[in-house]
């Protein structure tokens, strides 16, 4: 059969710098390298590169380069070539098109497009390596009620809580859409941050549950690995209604990652997918949501918060409200940028709104129905740098998640085929062969180097507007400007434009 | 552009005499202490708030109004018989000097809520009587309630607040109590009500500063019914301490834990009980800490509270010579009215000193 499509990527060797040592070849689980002994020289197979950079980064004699393949369909500012590829591919196969990681369309950052204060003559900035400079949050209600004893004094009971050193989670990502060693990198970063990461849906492998007081534990429509002693290894359960990457469907695993452990934990057949229900079939409606949410807090006796995750569609101000009624003590709410391991393409990339206008958009609203002490608002959907946290913190959220720049860090580059299983990175796969790859001493120092210096940076900029606590950003919207904003746009935000 | 369509920091001299044993005495004083730091001010505001000066009407809400019509005084003097039974009202007596011009009518009213009313609303009276004072500050235009506590007053003008002494005669009153603010905007306010003190109920606040945390302060009093029409810091603070007093009932030590509150390191090192309690207030009252350069005087019914932002970013300093306490931004305003002291001392960042009055007279 003639494929109608043409190789995305172009692999570029160096014959010069090629001394056919065949790393590449070993390194490519997607089988592009391969040595031919007529030619004496690498060969490579462009149909099956997918830019996963691994070849580049690991050849010796840096011959590799992997470019965008020149060859293009006849321009047409219609049909572009993305359009044409999908509909062979569908012509091909009658499936539906998956993809993995965050929506890649030229859709608007709105972070990119706001600015921050700095303090000028009338108050002083503060330098955070001459005077502290905190960081620490604590996420759920915070009932404003001072209970006192019979001596008038105050009775200093808080409420369930998460306690973060700095104002970033990971956020979830299953054992099953990422390997074992990915999973013990986050734990073992999570825990020397003083902060937590998060199960995903897929359990909670027994391995880790040393990493308790760091874990959160998802439920999701699947149930997949739920069970009591689960929902009480972790620090707090969040409930997943939905996700950023895919808003109205549920999760997807293909069978080829469902093998040995990860069908343990998950606690279905090897090989079967891992398909979540859309909904959660116990909750058509909010007065459910509030049902599960005191199921769990029962099952867990009352001392774990309840997170609530939803993705950031339309009406999420009202959703967001009902949920803060709920019973739940913090909401975490998924931009359309969020990463996923698997998702249909079209989902990804048209459902859902921007995670900046949907987080202003709850933040005012929880706070006009005077109920914005009952929740905290975590943010998620494509954090990218230190800076966005800061934006995010104050347009109204307490802290944030970060997935992808997490995988990142530890040496993801977004090709963008996690669904394939074939991660040369070790991080979404299964395979043996390939997870041993990364290292977990490594990983998860790359990742405590990454916060750190995201903390740094923090500090810096909250310095530089004169803030020296990280409560007092907290929906300080005065210390952001929109640039090249509408008003419609700065009205949504809460923002004034640069200038202003 | 008037007060509250933009947000306006000040830089700014604030000073305070107070008489632990409750005694009165004169606004002469204050005046000449804040006049010392004439150059922390440029004559665009200032003011002064006196506490005991209206024994005679001590049980009666003491309403200072500034109205730019007549037709404001009248819609506004509506509402208040609607409301309140009104037991006297007047001008507010003032000197006519060069210095101060383009006064707008200012008048008094001693005013108690009506019984039937309070008691159909089931509202305490300072809730009342808070209502009213946002109701007729946001709803009627041209009139603007810039004092409405029992027993004491505010007197704020454009102008140097030497001058604005001058003008209200301060030294025709006496009370146990003064405080005094001179004001440098770097906006051009046009408007006396933008000056301050600034008061609610019988809470004063004079504030030198640029809060960092406006903005997350601002939302959160919004949140708890306050509405914020100046967008100044002294006007949010003092929502915070009405919030944290009389809402929530925090005394004045732990709203100072709050608003100041100690940084984590210094918590580490306090006792078990003492940690948990200031880890208690700020994990709960996290919206209300303040942060950015601050010193603030408070005045309240019997008790003045001095306090500095915790990183001591303004100056502050307190002296005592008998029952007499001198608060100011610079000693030279203590020394030129108390020259013998006998204990003078510079505030410590986020420590708050509170004096209250043995006996109220």
């Amino acid at each position: 059969m003639i494929d109608y499509n043409v190789p995305l990527f172009e692999v570029v060797r160096n014959y010069d710098k090629c001394i056919s040592c065949r790393v590449c070849e070993r390194q490519c689980a997607n089988l592009v390298h391969r040595y031919s002994e007529e030619a004496g020289k690498m060969l490579s197979d462009e149909t099956k590169c997918v830019d996963c950079q691994r070849c580049v980064c690991l050849c010796p004699t840096k011959a590799l380069k992997i470019v965008p393949n020149e060859n293009k369909f006849r321009e047409n500012a219609n049909w572009q070539q993305r359009y044409l590829t999908e509909i062979y591919k569908q012509a091909e196969t009658g499936g539906v098109l998956l993809s993995s990681m965050g929506n890649p369309e030229p859709l608007p950052v709105y972070f990119d497009k706001i600015v921050l204060n700095a303090s000028q003559v009338t108050n002083p900035s503060i330098d955070p390596l001459r005077e502290p400079m905190e960081t620490k949050v604590f996420l759920g209600s915070k009932p404003q009620t001072v209970v006192r004893d019979e001596n008038g004094k105050i009775v200093p009971k808080t409420p369930v809580h998460l306690e973060l050193n700095l104002p970033v989670m990971f956020s979830a990502m299953s054992y099953g859409s990422i390997s074992y060693n990915a999973h013990a990198s986050l734990a073992r970063a999570a825990e020397k941050l003083g902060i937590y990461y998060n199960t995903g849906e897929g359990g909670l492998h027994e391995d880790f549950y040393q990493y308790g007081k760091n874990t959160i534990v998802q439920v999701a429509s699947g149930r997949f690995g739920v069970h009591k002693d689960y929902l009480n290894s972790g620090a707090a359960i969040e409930i997943k209604m939905g996700q950023g990457a895919k808003p109205g469907i549920g999760g997807h695993l293909p069978g080829a990652k469902i093998i040995g452990d990860v069908s343990k934990t998950r606690m279905i057949p090897e090989g079967t997918d891992a398909v979540s229900p859309a909904p959660h079939h116990d909750i058509y409606s909010i007065e459910d949501l509030r049902q599960l949410v005191y199921s769990i807090k029962e099952a867990t006796d009352y001392k774990k918060p309840v997170i609530v995750k939803i993705a950031a569609v339309h009406n999420i101000a009202a959703i967001a409200s009902g949920i803060a009624r709920s019973g739940a003590d913090i909401i975490a709410i998924d931009g359309f940028r969020g990463g996923t391991g698997a998702a249909p393409t079209r989902i990804r990339d048209n459902v859902g709104i921007p995670i900046e206008m949907a987080l202003a958009a709850v933040d005012s609203r929880l706070r006009e129905e005077k109920i914005r002490d009952n929740v905290s608002l975590v943010c998620a959907g494509s954090i990218r740098c230190s800076s966005d946290v800061v934006k995010a913190i104050a347009l109204g959220a307490d802290a944030v998640y970060i997935g992808s720049a997490a995988l990142i860090a530890m040496g993801c580059h977004l090709c963008r085929t996690c669904n394939s299983g074939n991660c040369n990175w070790g991080i979404a796969t299964q395979k043996p062969e390939l997870v041993k790859r990364l290292n977990p001493d490594i990983a998860s120092e790359r990742l405590v180097n990454l916060l750190t210096g995201w903390n740094h940076e923090i500090q810096e900029m909250m310095g530089g507007m004169g803030i020296n606590s990280i409560e007092a950003l907290r929906g300080n919207r005065l210390m952001l400007r929109g640039v090249g904003l509408n008003e419609k746009e700065l009205s949504i935000l809460g923002i004034k434009h640069a200038g202003e | 552009m008037k007060e509250g369509q933009f947000r306006n920091p000040s830089g700014c001299a604030i000073s305070a005499i107070f008489d632990k044993s409750g005694n009165r005495f004169s606004g002469e004083d204050i005046v000449k202490s804040i006049a010392v730091m004439h150059d922390r001010s440029n004559g665009l505001g200032g003011g002064f708030a006196g506490y005991g000066i209206y024994p005679e009407y001590k049980d009666y809400f003491a309403f200072h109004v500034f109205y730019d019509s007549l037709a404001a005084k009248r819609t506004c003097e509506e509402y208040l018989e609607t409301y309140y039974d009104i037991v006297n009202l007047s001008k507010i007596p003032t000197a006519k000097i060069k210095e101060i011009t383009d006064e707008p009518l200012i008048w008094r009213y001693f005013v108690a809520p009506l019984k039937n009313n309070l008691s159909a609303m089931q509202l305490t009276e300072d809730e009342y009587v808070a209502r009213s004072v946002f109701h007729i500050n946001t709803g009627i235009k041209g009139a603007y309630i810039f004092s409405s506590g029992k027993n004491m007053g505010i007197f704020k003008a454009v102008g140097f607040p030497e001058d604005v002494g001058r003008f209200y005669m301060l030294d025709s009153y006496e009370g146990y109590c003064f405080t005094a603010h001179g004001r440098y905007p770097t906006n051009t306010p046009g408007w006396w009500g933008g000056a301050h003190p600034f008061g609610l109920l019988d809470l004063s606040v004079v504030h030198n500063g640029e809060i960092s945390s406006y903005d997350a302060n601002r939302r959160a009093m919004e949140t708890y019914g306050y509405k914020c029409t100046l967008l100044t810091d002294t006007e949010v603070i003092t929502y915070i301490i009405d919030y944290l007093t009389r809402i929530k009932g925090l005394t004045y030590e732990e709203s100072a834990q709050v608003m100041a509150a100690p940084f984590w390191q210094t918590i580490e090192r306090k006792s078990d009980e003492e940690k948990e309690k200031l880890t208690y207030l700020r994990h709960i009252f996290s919206s209300e800490l303040v942060t950015g350069p601050f010193s603030v005087i408070v005045g309240f019914t019997g008790g003045v509270m001095a306090l500095n932002d915790r990183l001591k970013l303004r100056s502050l300093v307190v002296g005592e010579k008998g029952d007499k306490v001198y608060m100011a931004s610079e000693e030279s305003a203590i020394r030129r009215v108390q020259p013998d002291l006998e204990k003078l001392f510079y505030l410590k960042g986020g420590e708050p000193v509170i004096y209250r009055t043995e006996v109220e007279k």
